[in-house]
């Protein structure tokens, strides 16, 4: 048992929970006190959402004690949770679309009180008096729907606060931010500190939170592995904790200067997403697109994917200039592209691997009007093997396989149609570390064989490890080009939010 | 097996229900009126009466699999109808005979299928390229359909047709009467289609998730075009059916076949959301539906009692293909049951 | 971006069916200079009572996320069911009983598919779909088919009760009939319930995001149960004025009209996908059904292109919002 303060607001001790056989949280004793902030760290299946569920009142645990303001609670409930003053912001914000930012605010706090009438004045009093707790102004009237993310979670904690929240838990909330909007968000949080409001924040990314933190608590595996003051950790140790071991990278070959250029990039514009952008692209070349949310790297990478319609520019592909805007010929050309959200872009969940693979390649393996189903399976088939993907059945549903086996399958669907291009949006989101290497050692195997791998991501362990050269996005504008092998995570974090 | 769709238990899939639930039927029904039931005229008369409303259905089941849905398949069919007839009417006139009246038929029957491609690529169009809802898209279109079939013929039915139309809704080849052996073909057509064909199982990737189609390079428009199309001719060919059954064509003819159609589709198992549906559910649903009705004629039941059975029979089955196994087909509902 | 606000109020739908509705006006006006008068507007308002109250329960039940597509077999059951029992066993009572008993049939057949949808979890459009074939079925099969024109003698009289009667200059003759107050009561009761209690707050929230309901702790079920007991209650009501005011009770009429309304609804800007929808779009999306339906021969265009006008508006009322919609997403990124 570890040191508890006395004015503790949870105390969480010896708490275990099992699904079925299976331990996703073994015995962990977790505290915060008011005022405090804990970052709560851990890989997917770590155990940390499970944790939050048990706290929200979401799932039971099954072992252990719980004891929120000095009471102990043997069982809890999402009301009771609720009442005792802790409130999950969760990723989507549970927000109201159609409802203003008022009764967003306001609504729970009504349906608290019992209120059978709807008093329109009262709702704005309370909304009004919350975003002047936080210190932000949205005009209250506003539909929810209407708003930027940012204010969206502005409302969802101004929500949290109208029911007197003691406790607010953030899922991963700088996610969806650019640096601006989470340099607010902190501040925001630096004032509920002082007002006694204790803050957890779930994450996988912390750079930006550490520095209004006070505790890092990091999980694996369901075990408690690490805990201590905020200061005493930086990326790498983090890493090193939620990881349990050093990964081994290989590094990225040294850029054939020779490579003819395959993918041209010239003056690309979209007004509000990204400006002036120019790129070549090797064959066999690893290019790296980096940058912090909302500095236009995923708008990029859709607009040369065709997903997103530039205004001008150009995009070469050797000496074929490809229509802009227009996923069917930019795939028909040679580019792939691998979306950043798997579970709503990429994959079709209830539908077979096989077909999950097979989807670009249909046309192909018709005759006559009819599917040749052999080849089909035989192509597939040898895709996920040379991909190593796992499984007994390439006809069972898609969901079968883990994380890591499901971003194979898309690669693999982009691979059966010899792409000359690849375009990589975080290719190891929501991965866990063993397949993530592996996932690198593909990218390098690819470029290998002349393929030019375009990698988007803010993951910059995984920028120096798969690409020979870095572009640096900051609000839509390239403002840096950098060569892997020499620079450092840090400068290269440095170059990114300066 | 090369069955590319993932693997159902097969007591749990919905297609096995609706096995029982048809056997049941038959059974019970040729149990309590044997004489009658089973009666050489009994069955006759009953494959005589489900093939239009069934092909409705096979038009409502592709859309859906994409999770659409078209409220347009009757106004379609009465429209092409009404066109076909029209031609007919003006050309041929009741008296024409042998190698005249076959081609005028065949002039009718291919400008009426037309008609109805044409209609359904104009949902497909609205659908697809202007981004309206399906169900918005198909009741406007359904009522602008309709409306043209209404000014083209002044709401009064059309007669006076060759007598060979009759032809197509009232024999019997080899003892097999023609509409069933025309909605035996449509049936198999789309069951191959979808199982055998790349734009059958875009279909079904795209049902499954419309947003990962477009990631994946699918040509969503086109296929969406195409479905609406394959819907409209269907439509299109049970008008014909209808035509030629009544041996008139009306612009208000089988009004009561649309809900019956969407009911059928789900009876049959078809997800309303798009992805997943099989066509033989959909026969099994129809000959549920078909042993039922009949049955109960038999029995001296009123004819509306159908309808009360009908909708008890569809709520039954989704209660059942909800609280068990289907949930997972269901992925994309938005009421999820649970919630406290 | 703010920018936006000011142009989508011009394609917002209410305004859009008004400028149709002015324009429709302004053309009639001018190729029938009779047009514009007293018994024109009484005729629009008597044609808007009963799609009215229909209107206003479909849109309820489209704000909450559902669609209902069973309400006219409610009406229809309703109405029926009240007039045989009343003409039947007692003739003589008044017509606030038939108008009493006809809701609370209502109210019952609408909370059995309140049932399925809350407490089942099955899909509104499917439940709905079924009950429309079980109500109509069951009606007509158990309770009758054969049109009552004797009505109760006090039903008969509530649709000769005028609110005002009058004659023109011309001398063509007008007046409303106090069943017109029925939609206004309906319109402001409803009103109520939608922005100043919590339960119609509720229904704005579970169609706005369920799932964020029942996180926050909104009783999803209750409020869901209500909905569809409201519509059964309202369709009830709105079968009830339509016998007596078409002097009969036949257990054929009424079903078939769902999808106009549903239309009408819509037009008026309601979405499908729920949490969207307001009584001033609702009425004029019914007023415009009833104008095209009543008067397209005075602007020149025969009625039998009616429904082709009413789907071509549908058509372009829905599908300019989401063309607008679809444009705005690929702008953004």
């Amino acid at each position: 048992m570890d040191f508890v303060p006395e004015n503790a607001l949870v105390i969480m001790e010896g708490v275990t929970k099992n699904y079925d056989g299976v331990v996703a949280l073994d015995n962990v004793d977790f505290t915060v006190s008011p005022g405090e902030a804990v970052c709560l760290v851990g890989e997917n299946g770590s155990g940390k959402s499970t944790l939050i569920k048990i706290l929200a009142g979401v799932e039971q645990a099954t072992s252990g004690r719980i004891t929120i303001g000095g009471k102990v609670y043997d069982t809890l409930s999402p009301r009771l949770s609720a009442a005792a003053g802790v409130m999950v912001i969760f990723q989507d914000f549970s927000l109201f679309p159609n409802l203003s930012v008022a009764e967003n605010i306001a609504f729970s706090t009504q349906l608290g009180k019992n209120r059978r009438l709807f008093n329109k004045k009262h709702v704005y009093e309370i909304a009004r008096k919350t975003l002047d707790r936080v210190g932000v102004d949205i005009d209250l009237g506003t539909i929810v729907e209407t708003l930027p993310v940012a204010h969206k979670q502005l409302v969802a904690i101004c929500r949290a606060l109208a029911s007197n929240a003691r406790l607010i838990i953030m899922d991963e909330p700088t996610t969806a931010l650019t640096e601006r909007e989470v340099s607010i968000l902190l501040d925001i949080i630096r004032r509920l500190k002082k007002d006694g409001v204790a803050v957890i924040f779930v994450s996988h990314k912390l750079a930006e939170v550490l520095e209004v933190s006070e505790k890092v608590v990091i999980l694996r595996n369901g075990k408690k592995v690490a805990q201590g003051p905020a200061s005493t950790f930086d990326a790498a140790s983090l890493t090193r904790n939620m990881t349990g071991r050093d990964v081994a990278e290989a590094s990225p070959r040294p850029i054939d200067p020779s490579a003819p250029v395959l993918l041209h990039v010239k003056d690309l514009h979209k007004e509000g997403a990204f400006e002036n952008i120019n790129f070549d692209l090797h064959e066999g070349e690893v290019l790296g697109v980096s940058g912090l949310l909302g500095s236009g790297r995923t708008p990029l990478a859709k607009a040369l994917f065709g997903l997103v319609v530039p205004e001008k520019g150009m995009i070469k592909l050797g000496d074929k200039s490809i229509v802009l805007g227009d996923p069917l010929t930019a795939a028909a050309a040679g580019i792939g592209y691998v979306p950043e959200d798997r579970l709503t872009e990429g994959l079709f969940l209830t539908q077979s691997i096989v077909r999950n693979v097979s989807i670009g390649r249909l046309d192909n393996h018709q005759n006559a009007g009819l599917l040749n189903m052999k080849s089909l399976f035989r192509e597939s088939g040898d895709w996920l093997k040379r991909l190593k993907v796992k499984t007994p059945d390439i006809g069972s549903p898609v969901t079968s396989l883990s994380g890591g086996n499901q971003q194979r399958v898309v690669l693999s669907r982009w691979l059966s149609r010899a792409p000359k291009v690849l375009i990589l949006n975080g290719p190891s989101v929501g991965v866990d570390v063993g397949s993530k290497s592996e996932i690198h050692d593909i990218i390098h195997e690819l470029a290998l064989s002349g393929i030019g791998i375009i990698v988007i991501s803010d993951d910059l362990p995984e920028l120096l490890a798969t690409c020979q050269r870095i572009l640096v996005m900051k609000s839509g504008v390239i403002t840096d080009e950098v060569s892997g092998k020499n620079i450092t995570e840090d400068e290269l974090a440095r170059r990114m939010a300066s | 097996m090369n069955n590319l769709s993932p693997k159902n238990n097969m007591f749990s899939s919905p297609e096995a229900r609706l096995a029982v639930i048809a056997i049941v039927v038959f059974i019970t029904m040729a149990a309590l009126s044997p004489e009658r039931f089973l009666s050489p005229q009994n069955m006759t008369s009953m494959a005589f009466q489900f093939p239009e409303f069934a092909i409705l259905a096979l038009a409502m089941t592709i859309t859906m699999l994409t999770g659409g849905i078209d409220l347009s398949v009757v106004g379609i069919s009465n429209l092409s109808a009404v066109i076909g007839a029209t031609i007919l009417t003006q050309f041929a006139g009741p008296d024409i005979a042998g190698i005249e009246m076959a081609m005028w038929i065949g002039i009718a029957i291919a400008i009426s299928i037309s008609v109805g491609m044409l209609a359904g690529l104009f949902n497909g169009i609205i659908i697809a390229i202007f981004g309206l809802p399906p169900i918005l898209a198909t009741l406007g279109s359904g009522l602008v359909f309709t409306g043209l079939a209404v000014a083209l013929t002044g709401g009064s039915a059309v007669l006076g047709l060759p007598s060979g139309v009759a032809w197509l809704g009232n024999e019997t080849v080899f003892g097999v009467p023609v509409p069933v052996i025309l909605f035996a073909i449509l049936a198999l057509g789309l069951s191959f289609l979808l199982a055998r064909t790349s734009f059958g199982l875009k279909i079904q990737m795209y049902g499954t998730n419309p947003l990962a189609a477009q990631f994946a390079a699918l040509d969503v428009n086109r296929l969406l075009m195409k479905v609406y199309m394959v819907s409209g001719v269907y439509s299109a060919i049970a008008g014909m059916v209808i035509m030629s059954r009544a041996n008139s064509a009306k612009a208000d003819y089988g009004s009561s076949y649309l809900l019956l159609a969407v009911l059928i589709a789900v009876l049959g198992g078809i997800n309303p959301y798009g992805g997943y549906g099989r066509i033989i559910g959909v026969v099994l649903a129809v000959l549920s539906m078909q042993f039922l009705s009949s049955g109960l004629n038999m029995l001296q039941v009123s004819n509306f009692s159908r309808e009360l059975i009908w909708g008890m029979l569809l709520i039954f089955v989704m209660i059942v293909n909800t609280q068990k196994g289907f949930k997972l087909n269901l992925g994309k509902t938005p009421q999820t049951k649970s919630g406290k | 971006m703010k920018k936006l606000f000011s142009k989508s109020f011009w394609i917002r739908n209410e305004t859009l069916v008004a400028i149709v509705i002015i324009a429709f006006i302004i053309i009639a006006s001018i190729s029938d200079p009779r047009f514009l008068s007293m018994p024109t507007l009484t005729d629009l308002l008597r044609g808007g009572i009963v799609l009215g109250i229909f209107a206003v329960g479909v849109m309820v039940v489209l704000i909450s996320g559902g669609i209902d597509v069973s309400f006219t077999a409610v009406a229809v059951f309703a109405m029926y069911t009240t007039t045989l029992f009343l003409v039947t066993f007692v003739p003589e009572l008044s017509w606030y009983w038939a108008f009493g008993i006809s809701m609370l049939i209502g109210a019952a057949l609408g909370a059995i598919n309140g049932i399925f949808i809350a407490w089942f979890g099955l899909p509104t459009l499917i439940v709905t779909l079924g009950t429309l074939s079980i109500y109509r079925g069951f009606l007509l099969t158990f309770v009758g088919s054969k049109l009552i024109s004797n009505l109760p003698p006090d039903m008969r009289d509530f649709s000769r009760l005028m609110m005002f009667r009058n004659t023109n200059a011309d001398g063509s003759f007008y007046s409303l009939p106090w069943a017109f107050a029925a939609l206004v009561i309906v319109v402001i009761i409803t009103w109520f319930i939608l922005y100043r209690t919590t339960l119609g707050r509720s229904i704005f929230a579970i169609g706005g995001s369920i799932e964020s309901a029942r996180r926050i702790g909104i009783n999803v079920r209750a409020t869901q149960f209500f909905v569809y007991v409201y519509v059964g209650t309202l369709a009830g009501l709105a079968g009830i004025i339509y016998a007596s005011m078409s002097r009969v009770a036949n257990p054929f009429d009424l079903v078939g009209l769902e999808l106009s309304v549903i239309a009408a609804v819509v037009l008026g800007g309601a979405r499908l996908i729920g949490g969207y929808g307001t009584l001033t779009g609702t009425l004029l999306g019914v007023a415009l059904i009833v104008i095209v339906r009543n008067s397209l021969i005075v602007i020149g265009i025969p009625s039998t292109w009616q429904s082709v006008a009413i789907g071509v508006l549908i058509l372009v009322g829905t599908g300019l919002p989401a063309w607008q919609a679809k444009r705005a997403a690929a702008r953004a990124s």
